[in-house]
């Protein structure tokens, strides 16, 4: 399924050992998101 | 020569009860919605002293069973406990909660720690039993509190309780009327790394037999902040251990960043034995009280005991060469840069292939990678998933990216030479640092030829910056150095003297 992100909102919540967050942010901002919160958790 | 590992203790404190007082799952849930299903099932969730002997990955963090047999152990292990367990393995033990009360009043420096007067005495002689205590290490203690004394502490004076079983028999109090570096909750969570780490530096010698007067220098590596308002991360933990732990001729300090500071630590040992500033490195890390029940709003949702009520520890001594114990290679450190970039691939093209590359090693050439040892019984339930597992699967996927294993042999390479995950979600203590005392045994009965231990670190939570951190370093065994037959060493000196000194005199003119 295509996510159209294009012009969209988004916040990011990333993982410490799975995909971090500034990582997702480069990826949606690529796809014309505006990011407005990013932050990547830790539970371990 | 390189650095050497002597010794490795590894213990676990049971604080089912501590859940409820330090960790910080339960306390912003109480302040949030104190009147929430999870707050009120909490109490029937948590786990007696003989579940969590029989639970498998605390058998194998005390070195009773090695981490590769866990996948003959039928999950979940929580319900599946190891009949006839014994809380003692080689490596440390399992310790009662009224113990770790014990030696965290034991840890009390300016009578913060109050117990109440009967269970005091009653808990000496246990402690002393464990050969750990004599009765001069209790000299000190005043005696015991009344319940009504310690109720009071706690209702008119923000004591934090100390219960065993639901019912009080203590409190901790604060060490400042305002200062909010040293209210009660703080004093708690720092006594308690403290106190942990005491015991098991304790264990440590007496295990290994280690002459505690020959540690020069030790390095604390948790993830507390000791200090004031004025300081309120000034330490020091590391002489605060020594101090209790018949350490007299060492100095020390504190290394953080978060969890990836034990292999700081690993490091600095290292660095500090290799160039002679000291002889023997204590490197040492006690529990962390907040991360108590730290996924345990999932644990109950999902009909679990709550497993996270152990405060896990570990001491590991670091030392000038002695020809037989496992070498640390310091040539070979890997490191995250500031410049790496925080992708999985990144971080682990830092830590794991790069170091590689530069020992002139292939991937297979390490038998064991030990990064997060994360019990994934604790972390899948919370959505975190299994995380050594997926470190695992991230270095076997850059080993096919680097042609160095076929793809479709990433998941035997993951089996072969992975380590599954058996310790407390505590921070600082899974990071790598567990399989210390493995490596160190495998490599000196021959099972592995060589270990990397990876720590990693979440720098961002602290709000100063979104980057990452890492260090991981390579675990050998020790070769002797030979020095070739017919060479003396005096004549090959004085030869090099001779042949400067004429070409010297040559320049001159």
């Amino acid at each position: 399924m295509a996510l159209d992100l294009k012009g969209k909102k988004v916040i990011i919540i990333g993982d410490r050992d799975g995909v971090p967050a500034p990582a997702i942010e480069e990826a949606v901002k690529s796809a014309g998101a505006e990011v407005i919160f990013s932050a990547t958790e830790c539970f371990v | 020569m390189l650095p050497v590992i002597k010794g490795a203790a590894y213990c676990l404190f049971h604080g089912p009860d501590l859940v409820m007082v330090s960790g910080t799952t339960y306390r912003t849930e109480r302040i949030q919605n104190p009147n929430s299903d999870y707050i009120k099932a909490v109490p029937s969730r948590l786990r007696k002293f003989q579940d969590v002997v029989g639970y498998l990955p605390n058998q194998v963090y005390i070195g009773n069973i090695w981490p590769e047999d866990m996948p003959k152990y039928t999950r979940p292990w929580y319900e599946n406990l190891i009949p006839d367990a014994k809380p003692q393995g080689p490596f440390g033990e399992l310790v009662p909660q009224n113990l770790l009360y014990g030696v965290l009043k034991l840890a009390d420096s300016f009578d913060l720690v109050v117990l109440e007067k009967d269970f005091q005495e009653r808990i000496k002689p246990e402690m002393v039993a464990t050969g750990l205590f004599q009765e001069q290490d209790f000299a000190k203690w005043k005696e015991g509190a009344s319940l009504e004394a310690i109720q009071k502490e706690i209702e008119t004076a923000h004591a934090e309780p100390l219960n065993l079983d639901g019912q009080l028999v203590g409190c901790v109090r604060r060490a400042h009327e305002l200062d909010p570096a040293l209210q009660a909750e703080v004093m708690l969570e720092n006594l308690l790394a403290k106190a942990t780490a005491v015991w098991t530096v304790r264990r440590f010698l007496k295990n290994t037999g280690f002459d505690p007067k020959e540690i020069e220098y030790i390095i604390e590596t948790t993830e507390e902040a000791c200090g004031d308002m004025n300081q309120r991360g000034g330490g020091n933990f590391a002489k605060s251990i020594g101090e209790l732990c018949g350490l007299v001729n060492a100095t020390g300090s504190d290394i953080r960043s978060f969890c990836a500071g034990p292999a700081h630590g690993m490091m600095a040992a290292a660095a500090l034995v290799q160039t002679g500033v000291f002889k023997n490195v204590l490197v040492v890390g006690g529990g962390s009280g907040p991360k108590l029940g730290m996924n345990s709003r999932d644990h109950v949702k999902k009909g679990m005991p709550i497993l996270e009520d152990m405060l896990g520890t570990f001491a590991i001594v670091v030392g000038e060469n002695d020809g037989v114990n496992p070498v640390i290679r310091t040539e070979f450190i890997g490191r995250h840069k500031i410049g790496t970039g925080a992708t999985p691939q990144a971080v682990m093209e830092a830590l794991v292939a790069e170091p590689l590359a530069r020992a002139g090693l292939k991937f297979g050439d390490v038998d064991r990678y030990a990064p997060e040892l994360q019990n994934p019984e604790i972390t899948e339930p919370a959505g975190a998933g299994n995380v050594p597992l997926a470190n695992h699967k991230m270095i076997a996927a850059l080993a096919v990216m680097k042609g160095q294993v076929p793809k479709a042999e990433m998941e035997a390479f993951v089996q072969a030479h992975g380590v599954p995950g058996y310790a407390p979600t505590q921070g600082h203590i899974p990071s790598g640092v567990p399989f210390v005392g493995y490596a160190r045994e495998g490599i000196l009965n021959g099972k592995y030829k060589r270990v990397m231990i990876i720590g990693k670190g979440s720098l961002f939570l602290g709000r100063l910056t979104n980057l990452f951190d890492g260090i991981s370093f390579i675990i050998e065994p020790n070769i002797k150095e030979t020095k070739p037959e017919g060479i003396d060493e005096e004549a090959i000196r004085s030869l090099v003297a001779n042949t400067l000194r004429k070409v010297a005199e040559e320049l001159k003119g």
